[in-house]
């Protein structure tokens, strides 16, 4: 059998509908968690979409990585009330202590730092969520603390 | 018909038309950096503004309507405009003086127009690198405003798609796929992004030091070409009006630069002609790899090695006109003069960026043994050295080119503008075939500035049914058709077919001069009004020609019978023509 990589399974798929480009990606990175390279020319291909119109569409939009995310991947919600709260200098403290910018992550691939708009918890404002875990009433100090937390149980696993 | 006041004044223009082109018709000149008649309005620079009914509103997206009352200039509206463009600015280097745009550029001459007389907002220039990969053109990210006139001309009218937006908002970049650098993308180096681009963001590669040395060095025999396309847009750049074509004063401009012989590039045309007819004839009779493409546009090639590889073996295998110049002049010439031929450097002048490309595509391009074309200047390079040698163009006596590689015939000097090698093929594929002229030299239908052109001619009872492809981007149509008559078993559309990558060919090539002829009156430097100038002057001198036919041209007579031996042979193909490869879209 001829080895057919899931982008271009998924591009096959979707192929015929137009303007399903986007449907596409995310199903992708649905299942890969991220776009490389191959996957956006398998689906160049399978599409019949030019490269350079997948690359406008991947990074127009913050959702969609190009490389694996690390492990925890941090969202910090910048929705208005988590906004007012403060929770933009929780997120300058997250960049801080990890040294990378949003939609990046660390060089050990352990975290990976997005903002959000938010998560549909505004009564615990300002929130973050780290891989489905949701902390409320943040401060920039509970940083380091959330931080040590998920080291300790990649760590013990 | 819709009618509006402008100003107060009454105008009257069709519906759907924009404010900014109804402004034009009572010589109102609206500013805007990225509109272009070339791309549909972008609405991306925010210079347009106009107001309507009070209300601000930018005018190169918004149509008129009936009884409309459009303001232009108020104080309110110059403030605004001012700013918009200091904030444009502020991201912009100051880097004029040593641009290669200085004196030419669209964002200059609006920082002029709107009277920008401070320097006050911060500056932000994002730190980037220069893209020069493609050593035909060059993209600095550092001047680009983000117009978007580039990547609309890279994508929607060429169909080329190298050129891409990169994230957005603030951060946004014209580059390559996922910031790819522009020889790793499809990019064809057709430069059309440079001609539209209103900055100094795209440019050609820059080449004239490198000829200044080897004018500089006395071994050295420089020999200069000028393509069709070259005499009728220089002058642009020394006060000519549009399509003025001044081949004799260019002849004697490069003799003061300090070549050492001026040929032309015509003379290449005419054995083009010569070679390719000889070749369809052949091909035509025996019905092989038909239809059969022209191969002169190095645009082209890239584009077909690239998108429609199966499609190579119908590619004509002669070289394009200045690379038959180039190995002649390394060969027949230098044996001719009894020269060194490592000594003799070519140098083509080129309306067009990718012929600097063209000159290393393949082994083929080196047949003297030497690379047959060393150095290719744009015409804006050109202009450059003419300026920097002191001279005064205008006042330029006409002077001939040298011989044997100097003479040509109407036939060739048209290979500058869409349907023109074409035109020049027929007339003397069909003396190769009937024994006799035609009686109409001209084939209006594929002349002027439609997408694709077909017509059929009659030659001794034979249907030749020809196309001619105006720009790359309307080539899809012409394969897609190609291709659907293969797969029916049908009879092919078309037996030969002409494509020139540049929207109206070489005459608005990728390195024809960008002059805007005072801000009110011209303020593109390329549009369709000065591709049909620019074309026109190519017709005139055609149809004023002695001789109008490449197979009459005496010292292309002599060459074959002196050198080359019969055309299409063996010293022919060793010399005049080449191979192509498949190429990947990306590396």
């Amino acid at each position: 059998m001829v080895d057919v990589s899931q982008a271009a399974q998924v591009a096959n798929k979707w192929r015929k509908k137009r303007g399903s480009l986007i449907m596409a990606l995310h199903e992708i990175q649905g299942v890969k968690g991220y776009i490389d390279w191959q996957d956006a020319m398998d689906v160049a291909m399978g599409m019949d979409i030019p490269l350079a119109r997948i690359y406008e569409v991947l990074t127009f939009y913050n959702f969609f990585k190009l490389e694996a995310p690390g492990k925890a991947v941090i969202s910090v919600c910048t929705g208005t009330a988590c906004y007012l709260k403060g929770n933009d200098k929780v997120l300058e403290k997250f960049k801080q202590e990890l040294g990378i910018e949003e939609g990046e992550s660390t060089p050990d691939k352990m975290f990976h730092l997005q903002s959000v708009r938010c998560v549909g918890c505004c009564g615990l404002a300002p929130v973050c969520v780290v891989n489905g875990k949701t902390y409320g009433r943040v401060t920039p100090d509970d940083v380091p603390v959330i931080l040590n937390e998920w080291r300790k149980t990649f760590e013990e696993n | 018909m819709v009618k509006l006041k402008i100003d107060n004044m009454e105008v009257e223009v069709e519906a759907g038309t924009s404010i900014l082109d109804a402004a034009r018709k009572v010589q109102i000149n609206i500013p805007t950096l990225c509109k272009h008649p070339d791309v549909d309005p972008s609405a991306g620079c925010g210079l347009c503004i106009v107001k309507v009914n009070g209300r601000i509103i930018r005018s190169c997206c918004t149509p008129v309507a009936e009884g409309m009352e459009v303001v232009t200039n108020d104080s309110e509206l110059r403030e605004t405009r001012k700013t918009v463009l200091e904030l444009i600015l502020s991201n912009h280097p100051n880097d004029c003086l040593k641009c290669a745009r200085n004196g030419q550029c669209e964002l200059q001459e609006m920082a002029s127009g709107l009277g920008v007389d401070r320097d006050e907002i911060e500056k932000i220039v994002a730190e980037s690198e220069l893209d020069d990969s493609t050593q035909s053109i060059v993209l600095d990210p550092a001047k680009c405003i983000v117009c978007g006139r580039c990547v609309d001309i890279c994508q929607n009218v060429q169909n080329v798609w190298a050129l891409s937006y990169l994230n957005r908002g603030l951060v946004t970049k014209i580059t390559g796929a996922n910031d790819a650098k522009l020889a790793d993308t499809p990019c064809i180096k057709c430069g059309q992004c440079a001609v539209h681009c209103p900055t100094g963001a795209i440019v050609e590669y820059d080449e004239t030091q490198k000829v200044w040395d080897m004018i500089k060095d006395k071994e050295t025999v420089t020999v200069v070409q000028i393509a069709p396309a070259v005499r009728v847009a220089l002058g642009e750049e020394f006060g000519y009006e549009f399509g003025a074509n001044l081949t004799e004063k260019i002849y004697a401009a490069l003799r003061r630069v300090g070549f050492d012989k001026v040929f032309d590039t015509n003379f290449g045309a005419d054995l083009t002609i010569i070679e390719e007819a000889t070749e369809f004839v052949k091909r035509f009779t025996n019905n092989d790899n038909l239809p059969m493409f022209t191969s002169c546009c190095p645009a082209w090639v890239d584009y077909i090695e690239k998108y429609y590889p199966e499609h190579l073996p119908n590619l004509s295998s002669c070289k394009s006109p200045h690379q038959m110049v180039g190995a002649l002049a390394k060969t027949y010439y230098a044996q001719k003069m009894g020269l060194d031929a490592s000594k003799v450097k070519v140098i083509s002048i080129m309306p067009c960026t990718a012929k600097k490309w063209e000159v290393r595509r393949h082994e083929s391009m080196s047949s003297s043994g030497y690379q047959d074309v060393d150095v290719v200047l744009t015409t804006r390079e050109l202009a450059k050295m003419i300026r920097q040698s002191g001279i005064n163009f205008k006042a330029l006596a006409s002077e001939p080119a040298d011989s044997p590689l100097g003479e040509y015939s109407g036939a060739a000097t048209i290979f500058g503008v869409t349907g023109g090698v074409m035109t020049a093929a027929l007339r003397t594929a069909y003396f190769y075939i009937t024994g006799k002229e035609l009686g109409q030299l001209n084939f209006e239908v594929i002349e002027g500035l439609e997408a694709v052109k077909v017509a059929e001619v009659d030659i001794n009872g034979a249907k030749v049914r020809i196309a001619v492809v105006n720009g790359v981007g309307n080539v899809e149509e012409v394969m897609e058709n190609i291709k659907t008559a293969q797969e029916a078993g049908e009879e092919l559309p078309y037996h030969f077919i002409e494509v020139m990558a540049c929207p109206g060919g070489c005459i608005s090539g990728g390195g024809q001069p960008k002059v805007m002829m005072q801000c009110m009156e011209k303020p593109w430097g390329i549009t369709d009004e000065i591709r049909k100038l620019r074309s026109k002057g190519l017709n005139v001198e055609d149809e004023q020609a002695k001789n109008r036919l490449s197979h009459h041209n005496e010292s292309i007579k002599k060459l074959y019978d002196e050198f080359l031996g019969e055309a299409g042979g063996h010293k022919s193909h060793e010399l005049l023509h080449t191979k192509y490869r498949q190429r990947n879209v990306y590396k």
